[in-house]
């Protein structure tokens, strides 16, 4: 299952909301305002490094270059738009909107 | 009868690039400050991220607007204020802010400045208008 996030955690509780339906192994993009999640040193960081435990993490490259997002959490692999179709093949998709 | 000046404050919450929010407030200040206004602006929340160093949104196939912060000064806005919470609970310090400008007198670049939640809500008292994006 892939899982993608675009809204940013410090506005609403869309992560963790939908983070309570992820399974181990599932995989999660983080675009547009999602990304901020990906920063070290933010009050969300522990709650992503403990979803990385169980979920693969990607971030969309074009989102973290334009927020200027640099330190990111171990474990975060960054992507891009191909990268996003590959992980839309492989995977059931659902959009946390 | 002199007219008073009018103080108008303009609050930035939202993040930049996910809507178009934060670019359009960026062309109302510049608009605004045309006037004869006191005019002062307040990043808070996700706002903090607009004034966040190094954006480069070429891949977005956007042009980007950061780079129009750093003329703030030069239309006469020169105050400029961070959230000192919503920075720190993003793990961003003064270092990561861009400059909007520099002194007149020594030249030297100027950043937002950077105070507590108080100070802004004491500011906000005072205001005839605050306009919120």
């Amino acid at each position: 299952m892939l899982h993608t996030v675009n809204k940013s955690p410090f506005q609403n509780t869309t992560l963790m909301d939908a983070a309570r339906f992820f399974q181990s192994g599932d995989v999660l993009l983080l675009l547009e305002d999602g990304v901020f999640a990906c920063q070290t040193g933010t009050i969300h960081a522990a709650f992503v490094e403990n979803l990385l435990k169980n979920v693969k993490v990607y971030a969309m490259r074009a989102d973290l270059k334009a927020r200027a997002i640099t330190q990111l959490i171990p474990g975060i692999e960054i992507t891009d738009y191909s990268g996003f179709v590959e992980l839309v093949e492989k995977n059931k998709v659902h959009s946390w909107l | 009868m002199a007219e008073e000046i009018k103080k108008i404050m303009f609050t930035v919450r939202k993040p930049p690039h996910g809507s178009i929010y934060v670019y359009e407030g960026l062309e109302v200040k510049l608009i605004m400050a045309a006037y004869d206004a006191d005019i002062s602006v307040v990043f808070m929340d996700d706002g903090v991220y607009a004034l966040k160093q190094g954006q480069d949104t070429k891949e977005l196939g956007i042009k980007g607007f950061a780079a129009t912060y750093g003329a703030l000064m030069d239309y006469e806005i020169q105050k400029v204020y961070v959230d000192r919470h919503s920075m720190e609970i993003r793990g961003m310090t003064e270092d990561d802010l861009l400059i909007i400008g520099e002194d007149e007198e020594t030249e030297e670049p100027v950043k937002p400045q950077v105070i507590d939640s108080q100070a802004i809500a004491a500011m906000m008292a005072e205001q005839h208008n605050i306009l919120s994006f």
